[in-house]
């Protein structure tokens, strides 16, 4: 009797996960990848407008790697900047995140940039040790999100783990305290080599808004090359998930 | 320059001059909160101090939950070597945190203070050669006890903090809890990056998991200080995504709480029924977390009937699967059995530590700024505030219970209320549409889904802010998890901390 209540509690909730995860389209207001239109405006204005400083001049140049996302620039002038809902937009080459004016072409990996025993070791288990260092807990919420039965990326064999000893690599979110500097170097020395390193949103790539604050380390940073940047504020569980397919996995012919 | 006039009280955001404030002699000021604070309908929302060139100024503000005000009162010290005074918390305990916060960060000694146990480790802290990694923690001289430590970083994907259990076998005896891991200067950030829109930003990234909570404290703020009003339109667009993150933190909280009981079904179930939640808020700003929704006068994504349609929608779907879990979940023995009398706290406690938010209200504190201190749409249109008297973790599961089923006929009632105001909201002001009051101070509180939320600020002679204060309901409830776990076994930690889900750069900022 139990047991049936109990079925059809789960009957009703019905089917959740997405089956693939490559093509769901995201709502309107959602903002992916900016497109740049060559529109002529005033550059001055439109650079004062943004709180990270991620807009540049001649040409006009937007860093995904230190917009908050909050379209300030695009409600000003929508006929310069235009957010898409393009999710995709994790890269492993920092200088791919800084979209140009005219350009609208989407951000992609570079193949020849990815280690050789990436796609090797992990391509089918990739297990993460996350690391929130001074994260604001929605980088991190959006993290749990990408195991949960909607994004489910467990059935890629990517999943997050308590000891670093048991992993392939970590994972960074938030701006790098100097309170978290030490222990963030303590856990990526814990995780064996080969291994790789992420860093998920705005915060950890550059700082965001958290730019010029007294209270940061980032020096860890300085030492450690890249593998993949997850942009967004937070990112979109879609971003994170297929960002890291895309590192591990070759593009099926 | 000091005088003996007595406090005054003002309303739940609205703006003073500062010169208003009655500046008092220490001793009065400390006799007049420790009186107070001696009425169970006072509670300390705010006690904090900066320096105003050599000076340092300390306000404290008391919210009245009987007289619905706020009573603000002063006091000023000049820059000295040695600089102390007596502690309050001696006599309200309370003020413990408030206390160590301006001994941290200012030197001062508050004379007879029972333990100045570092807040957060601030990088602008007075002694530099205190280090975090270096915290000597409570220690107890014995062959039979032994000490487990947890952190920084845990287990899980969450925030770093520091937990150390001082245990006697299976039973803890004491749960000393470190912070300070996720301190990124936030409220020098608020004076250092000026224009409107940093502030705004950075007010939806002191927690990201009350980014509504926090940015709507901010712009009622910021409205105040410079004298902006809003239509009943925005107000009510405003509360319903604050009852929305209600909601989403709340069955999220309920789904983690089910991991910590081992009920498989209901964690799923729980789990789930957050995302619609927050795909909806995604729909309507384009954030899951609601980042973007919330400017001061006006906003960028005006709530439109049909957004209103979906989320009836939504709503109606939402109780289809919630009811029967919930009813299945507070009904199931093996459940129940691992919730009731589960890391039990009283009501005495609670008051003794300055609960707020559901840490109160779950042990039978009536404390709701929703009720006592109404902003936005609360004003116009009463809501529900439900308290519990159990203080166990049952009591915190059955409250978001509670609250979930409240905040989803509070906002179908504010919905219905729309029809009759025309739209659409107006878009936000910019900065150069206001000027804040010169040397004024504001006040802010915003019931978020933890509990109360307070921002304060002062401006100076041009209008300028020069100083911004935060205060996350988690800086007094970080305490109640600690109360919690005495003589309790180290195994039900999880579950007692999943009931809490405080936050952790709330409270190191």
């Amino acid at each position: 009797m139990l047991l049936m209540e109990e079925l059809y509690i789960l009957k009703r909730l019905g089917k959740q996960f997405i089956p693939d995860v490559t093509k769901p389209q995201l709502p309107g207001p959602f903002k992916g990848r900016p497109e740049i239109s060559l529109k002529k405006v005033n550059e001055d204005t439109l650079i004062a407008l943004c709180p990270t400083g991620a807009i540049v001049k001649a040409p006009v140049r937007i860093d995904m790697g230190m917009c908050v996302m909050c379209g300030e620039c695009s409600f000003a002038f929508p006929d310069k900047i235009k957010f898409t809902t393009d999710y995709k937009i994790a890269t492993n080459v920092r200088e791919r995140l800084i979209i140009q004016e005219g350009n609208h072409t989407p951000i992609l990996i570079d193949e020849n940039k990815i280690r050789n025993e990436i796609r090797s070791l992990f391509g089918r288990s990739l297990k993460l040790r996350e690391i929130s260092a001074a994260g604001s807990n929605a980088d991190e919420a959006e993290l749990n999100a990408c195991g949960n039965p909607n994004f489910d990326m467990g059935r890629f064999g990517i999943e997050f783990l308590a000891s670093p000893r048991h992993c392939d690599g970590i994972v960074i979110t938030g701006p790098i305290s100097e309170n978290m500097a030490e222990a963030v170097q303590v856990c990526y020395d814990a995780v064996p080599n080969p291994k790789i390193l992420i860093l998920v949103g705005t915060d950890a790539i550059s700082g965001g808004i958290f730019t010029g604050s007294g209270a940061l380390d980032r020096s860890f940073l300085d030492k450690y090359s890249v593998d993949l940047f997850v942009p967004g504020n937070p990112p979109h569980p879609l971003t994170f998930v297929n960002g890291v397919l895309e590192l591990i996995r070759a593009k099926k012919k | 320059m000091e005088t003996t006039s007595s406090p005054i009280s003002i309303q739940n955001q609205s703006t003073v001059p500062i010169a208003a404030i009655p500046i008092l002699y220490y001793d009065e000021f400390y006799a007049l909160i420790v009186a107070w604070m001696k009425e169970p309908h006072l509670h300390c929302v705010n006690y904090y101090a900066f320096w105003k060139v050599d000076v340092l100024k300390f306000i404290c503000c008391l919210a009245d939950d009987v007289a619905n005000d706020i009573k603000v009162l002063s006091h000023e010290m000049p820059r000295k070597e040695k600089m102390h005074l007596a502690s309050i918390t001696r006599e309200v305990y309370a003020f413990h945190i408030f206390e160590r916060e301006m001994a941290e960060n200012f030197g001062i000694e508050f004379i007879n203070n029972p333990w100045v146990k570092p807040v957060r480790y601030a990088f602008n802290r007075t002694n530099q050669n205190n280090v975090i990694n270096d915290y000597p923690f409570y220690k107890i001289d014995s062959e039979e006890l032994h000490e487990v430590g947890v952190g920084p970083i845990h287990a899980g994907v969450i925030e770093p903090g520091h937990f150390r259990f001082l245990c006697n076998g299976e039973t803890v005896l004491h749960l000393e809890i470190q912070l300070g891991w996720q301190h990124r200067g936030v409220e020098d950030l608020f004076i250092k990056k000026p224009a409107l829109i940093q502030q705004t930003v950075l007010s939806e990234s002191i927690a990201g998991d009350t980014a509504v909570g926090h940015s709507h404290a901010f712009i009622n703020l910021m409205e105040s200080m410079g004298n902006v009003t809003i239509g009943s339109r925005l107000a009510i667009e405003r509360t319903i995504a604050l009852e929305l993150e209600r909601i989403a933190m709340h069955v999220g909280d309920l789904g983690n709480m089910n991991i910590g009981l081992a009920y498989q079904l209901a964690s799923s179930v729980f789990g789930t029924l957050r995302t619609p939640i927050i795909n909806y808020t995604q729909t309507w700003c384009g954030n899951r977390f609601g980042k973007g929704l919330n400017r001061v006068g006006g906003t960028h994504y005006p709530f439109t009937d049909d957004l209103a349609e979906k989320l009836i929608e939504l709503l109606d779907r939402f109780e289809k699967s919630f009811a029967p879990m919930s009813e299945r979940l507070f009904s199931l023995p093996s459940a129940l059995m691992r919730m009731e009398a589960i890391g039990k706290v009283t009501k005495t406690q609670m008051n003794l530590i300055g609960a707020v938010g559901m840490a109160a209200r779950m042990a039978g504190i009536k404390r709701d700024v929703r009720t006592s201190h109404p902003s936005s749409a609360y004003k116009e249109y009463a809501i529900v505030s439900h308290t519990l008297e159990n203080g166990d973790v049952w009591a915190r599961a059955y409250l978001r219970k509670l609250e979930i089923e409240n905040s989803i006929a509070y906002i179908r009632k504010l919905i219905n209320e729309l029809k009759h105001i025309n739209g659409p909201s107006p878009k936000p002001r910019s900065a150069a549409d206001y000027k804040l009051g010169i040397n004024s101070f504001g006040i802010s509180l915003v019931e978020g889904w933890r509990g109360e939320i307070c921002h304060c600020a002062v401006t100076d002679g041009t209008g300028e802010i020069m100083h911004y204060k935060v205060k996350d309901p988690s800086v007094h409830n970080w305490m109640a998890l600690a109360l919690s776990l005495r003589d309790l076994e180290i195994s039900d930690f999880p579950i007692n901390n999943k009931s809490y889900n405080l936050s952790y750069c709330g409270h190191d900022l």
